[in-house]
C-alpha cells in the first residue's frame, strides 16, 4: 500500500515537473530582438570600415554582419553599454558616434561652446562700441570735433564776436 | 586774439584688452596646428620601406596559435622574416589571395626562418573563423583588436595588404592589394633569406 502511494506521488511529481519544464525553458530564452532594438544601438556606432557611415544605415555586408552581432548580443542579455564596449575593444573608439571624453577628444566638447561664447562676447562689445561712438559729420564741414568741443567752439566764437562789437 | 583751435584728441579705441586678443590668437593658432598635424598624420604612413617597424602584439585566435602561445609580438620574432598579411572575411580579393598565402607558408614553415602572421582587420570573429576554415589556413592569425596594428603600417588600408619585415625588424617590402602568384611572394622573401 505504502509502495503504491509512493509510486503515485513520484508519478505526480514527474508529471508536474515535465509540464513546468517547457515554461522554464521558454522563459530562459530571450525573445529575438527587433530591428528597432538593434538599430537603436547601431545608430550610436559608426561602420568601422566605411567613412562616416552610421551602422544602422550602412548597406554593406560587413555592416549587416555587425548588426546581426548586436542582435545576437542583445539576445544573450548584453546591455547596450556592454555591446558598445565590445565594439570599442574590437575596432577602437573611432566606432563611437560620440567620442569618449578623454585626451584630445575633449577639444570636441570644449572648443565649440568656448568659440560660441567668445563670439557672443565680441559681438556684444562691438555692438556696444558702435552705439557709443559719435556719428562723424561729413568731411569738409567744420565739425571734426566731439559735440562738447563743438559747444566750446561756438561759445568762443560768440565771445570773440562780443569783443569785436 | 583768437585762440588757435587744435584737432581734438583721438577717441580711444574700444575692444577686448590686448592680453585677451593675444590669448585668442594663440588659441586659434594652436587649433590650426593641431588640425594640420592631424591631417598630415592621416595622409602619411608612420613607416616607409627601410623603417624600423615598431613593436606590436597580436592576440591570436584559439585555433591559430604561434608555437602554442595565444599571442605573438614582433620583437620576439627577431632573426626571422615576418610576413604580416592584413585581411578580412568581407574582402573579396583576400579570398583570392588566401590560398597563395597558405601555400607560401607551407613552403617556408619547415625551415622555420619565416613566420606568417594573419591580421584580421575589422571583422566579426565568427565570420573570420569561417573564412580561415574555408581556405584551410594554418598560419598564426588573430584580430587587430582596437585597430591598433593596422595604423602602424597604413592608416588608409586597402585590403588585402602584406608587409614583409626582415630579420632585424626593418620593413623591406609591401604589397598593396593581393599577390598575384606564389612566385611573387617567393621573389620578395627569398632575397631576404639569402642576406642572413
Amino acid at each position: 500500500m505504502k509502495t503504491k502511494t509512493f509510486i503515485h506521488l513520484a508519478f505526480a511529481i514527474l508529471v508536474v515537473t515535465l509540464s513546468i519544464l517547457p515554461l522554464t525553458m521558454v522563459s530562459a530564452q530571450q525573445p529575438t530582438p527587433s530591428d528597432d532594438e538593434v538599430n537603436a544601438i547601431a545608430r550610436q556606432l559608426f561602420c568601422p570600415i566605411c567613412q562616416n557611415t552610421p551602422l544602422d544605415v550602412c548597406p554593406t555586408q560587413a555592416c549587416h554582419d555587425w548588426r546581426e552581432l548586436i542582435r545576437q548580443m542583445l539576445a544573450e542579455g548584453k546591455t547596450p553599454d556592454e555591446i558598445k564596449q565590445y565594439f570599442v575593444d574590437h575596432y577602437g573608439a573611432r566606432v563611437l558616434s560620440e567620442p569618449p571624453q578623454t585626451g584630445l577628444n575633449w577639444l570636441v566638447y570644449i572648443v565649440p561652446p568656448v568659440a560660441f561664447l567668445i563670439g557672443v562676447i565680441l559681438l556684444f562689445q562691438a555692438f556696444r562700441a558702435w552705439k557709443r561712438t559719435p556719428k562723424e559729420p561729413p568731411a569738409g564741414e567744420a565739425g571734426e570735433f566731439a559735440p562738447s568741443q563743438k559747444e566750446e567752439y561756438v561759445s568762443r566764437i560768440e565771445e570773440e564776436l562780443r569783443k569785436r562789437n | 586774439m583768437a585762440q588757435k583751435l587744435t584737432n581734438p584728441p583721438a577717441v580711444p579705441r574700444r575692444g577686448a584688452p590686448l592680453w585677451a586678443q593675444i590669448l585668442v590668437w594663440i588659441g586659434l593658432l594652436a587649433l590650426l596646428v593641431l588640425l594640420g598635424l592631424g591631417l598630415f598624420r592621416a595622409e602619411h604612413p608612420i613607416m616607409s620601406i627601410g623603417s624600423k617597424v615598431p613593436d606590436f602584439t597580436l592576440k591570436l585566435f584559439d585555433k591559430y596559435p604561434y608555437q602554442d602561445a595565444n599571442q605573438v609580438n614582433l620583437v620576439g620574432l627577431r632573426g626571422k622574416v615576418v610576413v604580416v598579411n592584413f585581411w578580412a572575411s568581407w574582402c573579396v580579393t583576400c579570398a583570392d589571395e588566401s590560398p597563395m598565402m597558405e601555400a607560401a607558408w607551407r613552403y617556408y614553415q619547415p625551415a622555420g626562418q619565416v613566420v606568417f602572421l594573419g591580421v584580421d582587420y575589422t571583422d566579426v570573429d565568427a565570420k573570420a573563423l569561417q573564412f580561415l576554415t574555408r581556405f584551410a589556413i594554418t598560419y598564426p592569425n588573430g584580430p587587430d583588436l582596437g585597430t591598433r596594428i593596422t595604423p602602424i603600417f597604413n592608416r588608409n588600408i586597402a585590403m588585402p595588404e602584406t608587409y614583409i619585415v626582415d630579420q632585424q625588424g626593418i620593413l623591406r617590402a609591401e604589397q598593396i592589394g593581393p599577390y598575384q602568384s606564389l612566385a611573387d611572394i617567393r621573389n620578395t622573401i627569398d632575397p631576404l633569406l639569402k642576406e642572413k
